[in-house]
């Protein structure tokens, strides 16, 4: 099987912590102990929604040595293909569960004389588990949080009431916004910055950061793509000789899936790049979603990410 | 000339580029030697950059030959001295009240680029973003990797280790954090059956 290792849990706690975030909290089924982690690992949680089998990446926000409990935040997103409304709606105490060991993408680089974390919204999440993984090794951090406003911000009480000193928030609602510029500018050597929000939050982190010098591998950053749904498409399969058909709102990496194809995945949201596909032949038009492919890739026509990435034409020839 | 193409190599042996000016509020250069040419050049190249920049540059045995030229480009804070041993607590006291944008420029010989990575690397800066470029000698920093005496400036292969007079049979594996090229015994199956010596890349 493709993926990372599964463990079979058991929904231990569903707390919902505001109008739109909801923590999930899980045990292992079978008594034993999860794996430790490091700070900004995610769990794929498998849902099972009516005949349609979900994948879906969320970080792990629990303590990184709590070996007895994993737990995710949920935002709901209303306009999204169904996942995060699965979680909110139909997961209750008790449901058995499978999740993934967990697989970190977005670890924090132990070599920084300072870890400087940018969280938007529901970005925070990752950042909870990185900060229980630092305080233990006395790191030296500091927090900078913007979200909407008191009502929807998720640990905000938490991270403040620990924290004090080392966590910033900023409300929207109160035209409250970080001052970046002045943020990244004075920073000590060996700073590490880590960012993890809405795509524009990221590309002006990026952004500025690169304006200012700072070093490309200074910079971390963690986005999730989810896959957006699509014109329904063909693909013929070289490998397992099939042809199948992605659905609207299904993605290629789940068409295969759902068709008993063994595809390798680690991520699902376009950035780790495990999925990557040869492309044999096609007649039509790329639409590459992920950032794991170079620019210069993408216009080649040779390869495609099926976790995110869709197609639109006649025939689409893949090497799996 | 003072560039010189260095053949492919194994894996761990360092490469070089070519200077270029990078965005950022402050510049610290560390050369040696023709590595002043390098200088010389990135500043011909984007006039404002000196401005902002800090020289630490040990001339070696080039003298006088270049400090001239490198005081008439409005350096900002222009430091001459006579060994990277005397410049080091310079450079490691401007690195650590240096902040973040800081870009730094290693220019000259080998033996100077890696010591002075190898405190650019300790203050912080992953050696990836370091920008380097080699001119002059093609003399190494060797490490004896049986009594772990450093000897520099090595020309030729094999040489004797200047502690424990060992004959030493120059490799490209290289260490960024010794900031040396490891040297190994090359008769110690059959003492006293050494290769004549020959000058490196010659």
């Amino acid at each position: 099987m493709s993926g990372a290792e599964k463990i079979n849990v058991t929904v231990s706690a569903v707390v919902p912590l505001n109008e739109l975030v909801t923590r999930f909290e899980f045990k292992r089924t079978d008594g034993a102990l999860f794996p430790t982690f490091s700070g900004g690992a995610h769990t794929v949680v498998e849902m099972k929604d009516d005949g349609l089998t979900r994948l879906n990446p969320y970080s792990l926000m629990s303590d990184p040595q709590d070996q007895q409990t994993y737990a995710i935040s949920v935002r709901r997103d209303d306009e999204g293909r169904g996942g995060s409304l699965f979680m909110h709606n139909n997961v209750k105490v008790g449901d058995a569960m499978v999740v993934s060991n967990p697989v970190n993408l977005f670890s924090l680089d132990l070599r920084a004389k300072k870890h400087l974390m940018i969280a938007g919204g529901i970005g925070i999440t990752p950042f909870m588990a990185q900060i229980k993984q630092l305080d233990r090794a006395h790191g030296n951090w500091e927090l900078h949080y913007a979200t909407r406003n008191a009502a929807l911000g998720t640990y905000v009480d938490e991270l403040t009431s620990t924290h004090p000193n080392d966590v910033h928030i900023y409300y929207d609602d109160d035209k409250n916004f970080i001052d970046l510029e002045n943020l990244l500018d004075g920073q000590p050597l060996g700073t590490h910055i880590y960012v993890c929000g809405p795509k524009g939050m990221i590309d002006w982190v990026r952004g500025k950061t690169a304006e200012l010098g700072w070093p490309l591998e200074s910079v971390h950053y963690e986005e999730f793509l989810a896959p957006q749904p699509g014109k329904p498409f063909e693909v013929k399969l070289s490998i397992s000789n099939k042809t199948i058909q992605v659905g609207e709102n299904e993605s290629l990496l789940e068409a295969l899936e759902r068709e008993g194809v063994d595809a390798p995945y680690l991520c699902r949201g376009g950035a780790c790049g495990q999925c990557e596909t040869s492309v044999i032949g096609y007649d039509g038009k790329f639409l590459h979603m992920d950032h794991w492919l170079e620019d210069d890739e993408k216009a080649s026509g040779t390869k495609i990410m099926p976790c995110v990435s869709r197609f639109e034409g006649k025939t689409l020839v893949l090497d799996r | 000339m003072s560039k010189f193409e260095f053949p492919e190599a194994i894996k761990s042996r360092p490469t070089y580029g070519t200077l270029e000016a990078r965005p950022g509020k402050a510049h610290l250069f560390v050369a040696d030697a023709e590595g002043a040419e390098a200088i010389i050049d990135l500043a011909k190249a984007d006039s404002g950059l000196m401005a902002k920049s800090h020289v630490i540059y040990i001339p070696k045995d080039t003298g006088d030959k270049f400090v001239s030229q490198l005081q008439d480009l409005g350096i900002n804070q222009l430091y001459v001295g006579p060994s990277f041993e005397a410049a080091q607590t310079r450079l490691q006291r401007s690195l650590a009240d240096a902040h973040m944008g800081l870009q730094v420029y290693l220019c000259g010989t080998e033996g100077l680029m890696g010591q002075a990575q190898r405190d650019a690397m300790a203050a912080g800066i992953p050696h990836t973003a370091i920008q380097t470029e080699h001119r002059g000698s093609v003399a190494r920093r060797m490490q004896c990797v049986h009594c772990k005496g450093i000897t520099e400036d090595v020309m030729t292969d094999p040489f004797v280790c200047s502690h424990c007079g060992l004959n030493l049979f120059v490799r490209d594996h290289y260490s960024r954090r010794l900031a040396a090229f490891q040297g190994v015994c090359i008769d110690a199956e059959d003492p006293g059956n050494v290769p004549p010596s020959a000058e490196l890349y010659s």
